[in-house]
């Protein structure tokens, strides 16, 4: 059988994985945390501190501020400096909890731990309540409150876990690690999520560019499978190397040959998606205790002296971090937060690291300098390019005449923004810049109208 | 590092540019280049030099001085445009009537319509038939000169022109085939007269394949052009061989190869989405084949291009990529 990949577009960008051999180290502490409090995709959470109080880590300093919301919880031990606005990396002042850093005190109740627990509870409520008090969001990129998502509409019934370890965009190799390095407690994760969500299938989909960690992981759940039934149904499904592979609705029409509708969720076509660093938080937190106090983070570049993969308490500042490997090398002029291709691009350096921040990427200018815009040669690449079937060179001409009656026509609000589409472009035309406000605007307009009804 | 970049991802780049693509068309158009200089000597270096010279001076001039914008030169294009006109001319056509071709080519068809990109025809074919029409003496008529390195001084007429005119006056097929010593593998590597671009069909595949592994063009429009007219013509063939030519003749003469593999396949004037090429190319082969078996012109590939480009507005209309998740 042929390696799965999704049925439409995508692009295959130099791998450049330079960091895939260094393994997770911990960075020390630094003197001080800034704890945001929107640190997920819904409402910003609401601190439960207040200035002067004494935290350890694991203790919750925020709770939810709204059904789609997550804990928050204090990744340090120390006292409570100042609760406030503070720039976060694209410059925009989010509410921060301050912490000046003593020792390194965890709240009672955390198995901190390395060892390795494979009993999984049977109590499905506690589990989800567990997963809820952690603060788990999904880390792949769009930090969804997990708890939610595995609580799926009534009348949708799930049929298949997916584990996201596709980790498709170039540079990134966090994930990578963590299934080399924490492979066992992946997979637990992954037996969790299965059994909470009544599923019999989970597939773990990691890209064939690394075999390494498809065949380990292939080997600890054969070893689980012996020991419990709860593994039964969990397995590894290499995909084949392709840029957006991780995109949800790709990876579902992937490896289960289905299409999201437009405008639905995964769980119409029974799937739930949830990525690798998600099952470990979860392992984490249903197995130890242990809510999200920090994640692995890519740091990485050409001209970066010191590739690594890190393991940074959130809330660490990004210039601390920086520092710590030697400080930003004298060409690089763009820093980004995430991978080359949907990462974004870092304006301050002082804003400090949140549950999904997922690496840091150092660019010179000869890989990251876009080329003169020039006329479109009508080549169709950014359509063959798009993953989403979109035809990015007629949207940019809709949006420069404004036309949102077209652009919802041509499906505009179906765009991703993968940046395939830039991406390919001969022309070096601003595709999805442009894309990107025109659908923006496309969704107000479309939000407006079912409020309307 | 003083100060950070910030920009909208993505924040890297495919290795491609309009030039990098244009230059990859002018390296696939080198083999068949140099088999046309080989089979018909100098007098073809010098229309090819003077065609792709005059188009891209008169690109870079109008572009700078009447249209007073940054120059488009760079780009390769107007190379290409250069090297497809030259390969779509007989050997002998006079210096002047080349320049004519390319202004036309390069003024007309190119840069009226908005340059690069806006074009409706492509500019080579435009120019080719606007000579055809305006100077049917030096396009039709054939002085075969001496091939470079003595390689066979050719007869004097296309392959599809003797087979055309023999027909008119009641001569069969296989008797014209016979009678002019056509045979099928001299016209693989070697077409018997004609313009450059018919003379070496291996040239001109090798070209292509160059294209296709360089992922700069698809192949939906130049396999349903040449699989088009593979069934037509053997169809038409069987029912009747005395009046009709079989699909190797068909395949292997006239502009047929050269139009299918470079200049139907032009991005500008050939339509968006896989199925509306594949349209576009069934409509090229079946206009083909009628003019050249129907039609008073030997040779149809141009005039079913030009035809067939200006449906391309029609054909992105109706034809678009399959979207995900709205099936
Ligand atoms: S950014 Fe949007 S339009 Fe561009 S390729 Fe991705 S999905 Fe398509
Ligand atoms: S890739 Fe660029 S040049 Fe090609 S069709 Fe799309 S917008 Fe036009």
């Amino acid at each position: 059988m042929a390696t799965r990949t999704f049925s439409i577009g995508g692009v295959h960008p130099k791998d450049a994985k330079i960091s895939r051999g260094c393994a997770i180290e911990p960075l020390p502490l630094p003197p001080t945390v800034y704890i945001s409090m929107s640190q997920h995709i819904g409402a910003p959470a609401k601190p439960l501190v207040a200035v002067g109080d004494k935290v350890k880590v694991g203790q919750p300093v925020a709770e939810p501020g709204g059904f789609v919301s997550a804990f928050i919880h204090s990744s340090v031990s120390g006292t409570v400096k100042s609760i406030g606005p503070r720039k976060d990396l694209a410059g925009n002042p989010q509410t921060c909890i301050e912490i000046a850093v003593e020792g390194d005190e965890w709240m009672e109740g955390i198995d901190t731990s390395d060892t390795l627990v494979t009993t999984i509870d049977d109590d499905n409520k506690a589990v989800l309540e567990k997963i809820r008090l952690a603060g788990v969001v999904g880390l792949g990129g769009a930090t969804f409150p997990t708890h939610v998502k595995l609580s799926p509409p009534p009348g949708k019934t799930c049929e298949m876990l997916i584990i996201n370890g596709c980790e498709c965009e170039p540079y990134l190799t966090s994930d990578f690690r963590t299934l080399l390095e924490k492979g066992e407690q992946v997979v637990v994760g992954a037996a969790i999520l299965k059994q909470v969500l009544h599923v019999d299938k989970a597939v773990i989909g990691i890209e064939d560019n690394k075999p390494e960690a498809i065949k380990h992981v292939r080997s600890i759940i054969k070893e689980f499978q012996k020991i419990s039934s709860k593994y039964a149904g969990i397995s590894v499904m290499p995909l084949m190397k392709k840029y957006p592979e991780g995109g949800e609705k790709q990876l579902i029409d992937a490896v289960m040959h289905r299409q999201v509708r437009s405008g639905g969720l995964p769980i119409d076509v029974g799937a739930v998606v949830q990525n690798v660093a998600t099952a470990l938080a979860v392992y984490d937190a249903v197995q130890k205790n242990k809510p999200i106090v920090d994640n692995s983070v890519t740091v990485t570049g050409e001209c970066f002296p010191k590739q690594a993969n890190l393991l940074v308490r959130v809330g660490t500042p990004l210039q601390y971090i920086i520092d710590y490997l030697g400080g930003v090398p004298a060409d690089a002029v763009k820093v980004i937060s995430g991978g080359p291709m949907m990462g974004k691009a870092i304006a301050n350096l002082d804003a400090a690291t949140v549950k999904g921040t997922s690496a840091l990427l150092f660019l010179r200018a000869d890989q990251t300098v876009r080329g003169q815009e020039s006329q479109c040669i009508r080549c169709g690449r950014c359509a063959d390019a798009c993953p989403m079937g979109l035809e990015p060179f007629l949207l940019n001409k809709l949006a420069k005449n404004a036309d949102m009656e077209q652009l919802e026509a041509n499906a505009i609000q179906d765009c991703i923004e993968c940046g395939c589409c830039l991406y390919s472009c001969p022309a070096n035309i601003p595709l999805l810049d442009r894309i990107r406000i025109a659908k923006g605007q496309v969704l107000g307009i479309i939000r407006a109208r079912n409020a309307k009804k | 590092m003083s100060k950070l970049l910030v920009s909208p991802s993505p924040h890297i780049h495919a290795d491609v540019s309009t030039k990098s693509l244009m230059r990859d068309v002018v390296i696939a158009l080198m083999p068949a280049v140099i088999a046309s200089v080989v089979f018909y000597g100098w007098g073809e270096l010098l229309v090819l030099g003077v065609s792709v010279a005059s188009c891209v001076l008169l690109e870079y001039l109008i572009t700078r001085y009447l249209l007073k914008k940054t120059s488009t030169v760079g780009d390769f294009s107007a190379v290409v445009t250069g090297l497809l006109l030259a390969m779509n001319l007989p050997a002998t056509t006079p210096w002047w009537v080349v320049l004519i071709g390319a202004a036309f080519a390069i003024g007309v068809a190119k840069l009226t319509f908005g340059g690069l990109g806006q074009n409706v025809f492509n500019p080579a074919i435009a120019g080719r038939v606007f000579l055809l029409v305006s100077f049917p003496t030096y396009m039709t008529h054939w002085e075969v000169p001496q091939g470079l390195f003595g390689v066979d001084a050719i007869s004097g007429a296309t392959p599809l022109g003797i087979i055309k005119e023999g027909l008119m006056q009641g001569g069969s097929v296989p008797e014209l085939m016979a009678q002019h010593g056509l045979s099928y593998t001299q016209m693989l590597y070697a077409n018997l007269g004609g313009s450059a671009g018919e003379v070496c069909a291996l040239a001109l595949v090798a070209g292509f394949l160059y294209l296709l592994a360089r992922r700069v063009v698809k192949p939906w429009i130049t396999l349903s052009i040449v699989c088009t007219v593979a069934i037509l013509t053997t169809a038409f063939s069987l029912a009747d061989p005395t009046r009709f030519t079989g699909p190797a003749f068909n395949l292997l003469s006239g502009g047929m190869l050269l139009g299918a593999c470079f200049m139907a396949t032009d991005y500008v004037t050939s339509p968006m989405s896989n199925l509306g090429g594949i349209i576009f190319g069934i409509g090229i082969g079946l206009l083909t084949v009628i003019i050249r078996y129907f039609g008073a012109y030997p040779e149809g590939m141009s005039f079913a291009i030009l035809i067939m480009n200006a449906t391309v507005p029609l054909l992105n209309r109706w034809f678009h990529q399959k979207k995900f998740g709205r099936a």
